[in-house]
């Protein structure tokens, strides 16, 4: 116990007094969650809008008017000629092209159908998708107009859908991502940190010091981790405050609940990070390693791209990933009041995962080498 | 227990390290007695830091026997590691801490009580001649300064065996001077020192000399004995003719 407190004395000297860690372990976090809070938006509007308008008449002028009056969309030009359109859509100025034919209002009046042309950019499929949704949806409006001022009568639907958004009611995206964004910062610092910090001390030569020494292995992993896991922990607090003071976020669960779970998922990380300085021999190895790591974890942890949208054997690799099942956690708990029972699972396979990796690490450290 | 034994503070009988197909060291065999300078000779890459390596327990050695300090290296490296002391070739205290805190990190680590680590920091200190740099960052300390007090600090917990691994390179004369004579005090005391260094003019310092090449050792004996022996003045001549076949 003496020689854990020895050990962790001396680390938080040696932290204190680096500089260039100061500043990555506070500021940058701080600065990330804002950025990316306030730019993270999935929501697609102002899609941009090319229209040929080759009818020329009050319905196709009608039509267009829907498009501009929607805030989903915006007219940046208009022509009459498809190459213009096209080079629009190329140099992606344009987004879909709104093609009116000739006499599409003499159609109309002679009660007959009357196409219209929809080109969408399909480089980013989700895009693409609701541009169409949306389109539909001023299409179909359009019709029941025309067919109101055909019949005189208001058509109804037969069914109307009436929403309401529960656990977000604004449909404020930073609500949805911060919680999440928070996460990684905090695996961000504790996989980073740890990782380069013990390879450090290979580097420079000081663990062949310590090594001679009769000091024990858990005793030196605890003692260069705890400093860590307490960072994290306060990181954790920062960005609580940020989210609740400057995006409002309400909390609904409890935050009890929330800073039991990260003492249970930061050992998670901390031993990724002990793991990948075990392998590695310099600073450098070890930042490529975690950054392998950190881009599948991130990519795959359904923080922006959902997880249920994944193939089946990508969903089971998600398995594995820590930062999925935080990422749950603070949405469960943060926005919808999951309370302990609700998320049981999710403490029990951090725990597990915690386990498993510190025996690994701590098995591949090695004192004496062969 | 086995009083034939540890009599002698080292002992090493046909240790060998191979790594692949590469014989690092080959079945060295040599013993070591109570305080001791033990110089341990050679040119580079022929063996030394490898054999001390497995002397204090951080490398496994392939085959062979090896006792320090009453301790089986293979059997107990932990045990060994409480009664030595090791000072690496590439200077491995934290830089970024101040020399006393470098003092106490390891002597606490060695269990030194907290009012003992008190005490012995400030003779430490003033042993070294460094009270006024104390509370430097070891960082800012001359080589020279830095390597008496990787010296001192290897010597925290009175091992009864310390290790120095070309403790000396790159150390003006006068420092040179001043770190030998901690070794002989320390001798004085008791502590058996195992040395290996490049300065030839320091082998004569040492009680007995072993001289390694590829591997193996060529020759061990006292300075005076060497010299006789292959009829030559100094030890740099014996170290020559040795190392060249």
């Amino acid at each position: 116990m003496r020689t854990i407190l020895i050990i962790l004395r001396k680390e938080f000297i040696q932290i204190s007094r680096n500089m260039t860690i100061l500043p990555i372990l506070f500021i940058m976090p701080f600065i990330q969650l804002i950025l990316l809070g306030f730019a993270a938006d999935f929501e697609v509007k102002n899609l941009n809008l090319h229209v040929i308008d080759n009818d020329q008449s009050a319905f196709s002028r009608a039509l267009i008017s829907k498009y501009s009056g929607s805030p989903y969309f915006n007219i940046v030009n208009s022509s009459f000629r498809d190459e213009a359109a096209m080079k629009d859509m190329k140099k992606g100025e344009a987004d879909l092209i709104l093609e009116i034919p000739q006499k599409f209002e003499n159609l109309l009046i002679n009660r007959q159908k009357s196409p219209v042309h929809l080109s969408i950019d399909a480089v980013n499929g989700v895009k693409a998708g609701l541009a169409n949704a949306y389109s539909s949806m001023i299409i179909r409006d359009y019709n029941l107009d025309i067919l109101k001022q055909a019949t005189g009568r208001e058509l109804l639907s037969p069914i109307n859908i009436t929403s309401r958004s529960w656990f977000n009611p604004s449909m404020n995206y930073s609500t949805f991502m911060v919680p999440g964004i928070l996460v990684l910062l905090v695996t961000m610092v504790g996989i980073f940190l740890t990782a380069i910090i013990i390879v450090r001390e290979k580097e420079i030569g000081t663990i062949e010091q310590l090594n001679v020494t009769p000091i024990k292995k858990y005793q030196f992993i605890i003692g260069k981790l705890m400093p860590f896991l307490l960072i994290a922990l306060v990181e954790l607090t920062i960005g609580l405050i940020v989210a609740k003071l400057i995006f409002h976020i309400q909390f609904q669960g409890s935050l009890l609940l929330v800073y039991s779970f990260a003492l249970v998922y930061l050992p998670v990380v901390l031993g990724i990070g002990l793991l990948i300085s075990t392998v590695s021999d310099t600073q450098q190895q070890a930042m490529f390693i975690s950054w392998f790591f950190l881009m599948i974890f991130i990519l795959m942890s359904g923080l922006f791209t959902p997880i249920e949208s994944m193939p089946g054997w990508a969903q089971k690799i998600t398995w594995f990933n820590p930062i999925k099942y935080f990422i749950e956690f603070m949405r469960m708990v943060l926005l919808k009041g999951s309370t302990f029972k609700d998320v049981t699972q999710h403490f029990m396979i951090m725990a597990i995962y915690a386990v498993l990796v510190n025996l690994l690490a701590v098995w591949n450290y090695k004192k004496v080498s062969s | 227990m086995n009083k034939s034994i540890d009599k002698y503070v080292v002992s090493v009988k046909d240790l060998t390290k191979k790594f692949g197909s590469f014989t690092a060291v080959d079945k060295i065999s040599f013993d070591v007695s109570k305080g001791e300078i033990f110089g341990f000779l050679g040119a580079n890459g022929a063996g030394k830091t490898t054999a001390i390596k497995m002397l204090i327990g951080l490398s496994k050695p392939t085959s062979g026997k090896a006792r320090v300090a009453g301790y089986d290296v293979i059997k107990n490296p932990e045990k060994v590691k409480y009664r030595i002391g090791y000072m690496s070739q590439k200077f491995s205290l934290y830089d970024d801490l101040k020399v006393f805190e470098n003092i106490r990190l390891y002597a606490g680590i060695y269990g030194v009580s907290k009012k003992e680590i008190k005490n012995k920091t400030d003779v430490l200190i003033k042993d070294l001649g460094m009270v006024d740099m104390k509370k430097k960052l070891v960082r800012d300390l001359p080589l020279g300064w830095k390597q008496k007090l990787a010296f001192a600090v290897s010597m925290v917990h009175n091992p009864s065996v310390v290790f120095l691994d070309e403790p000396t390179s790159g150390v003006d004369p006068i420092t040179r001077r001043q770190f030998w004579e901690m070794i002989y005090k320390a001798s004085e005391k008791g502590t058996t020192i195992f040395i290996t260094t490049h300065y030839l003019d320091e082998a004569e310092y040492c009680t007995r000399a072993s001289i390694m090449v590829d591997g193996e050792i060529k020759a061990l004996d006292t300075p005076m004995e060497l010299k006789n022996k292959l009829n030559v003045k100094s030890m740099q001549e014996v170290f020559v003719k040795l190392a060249r076949g």
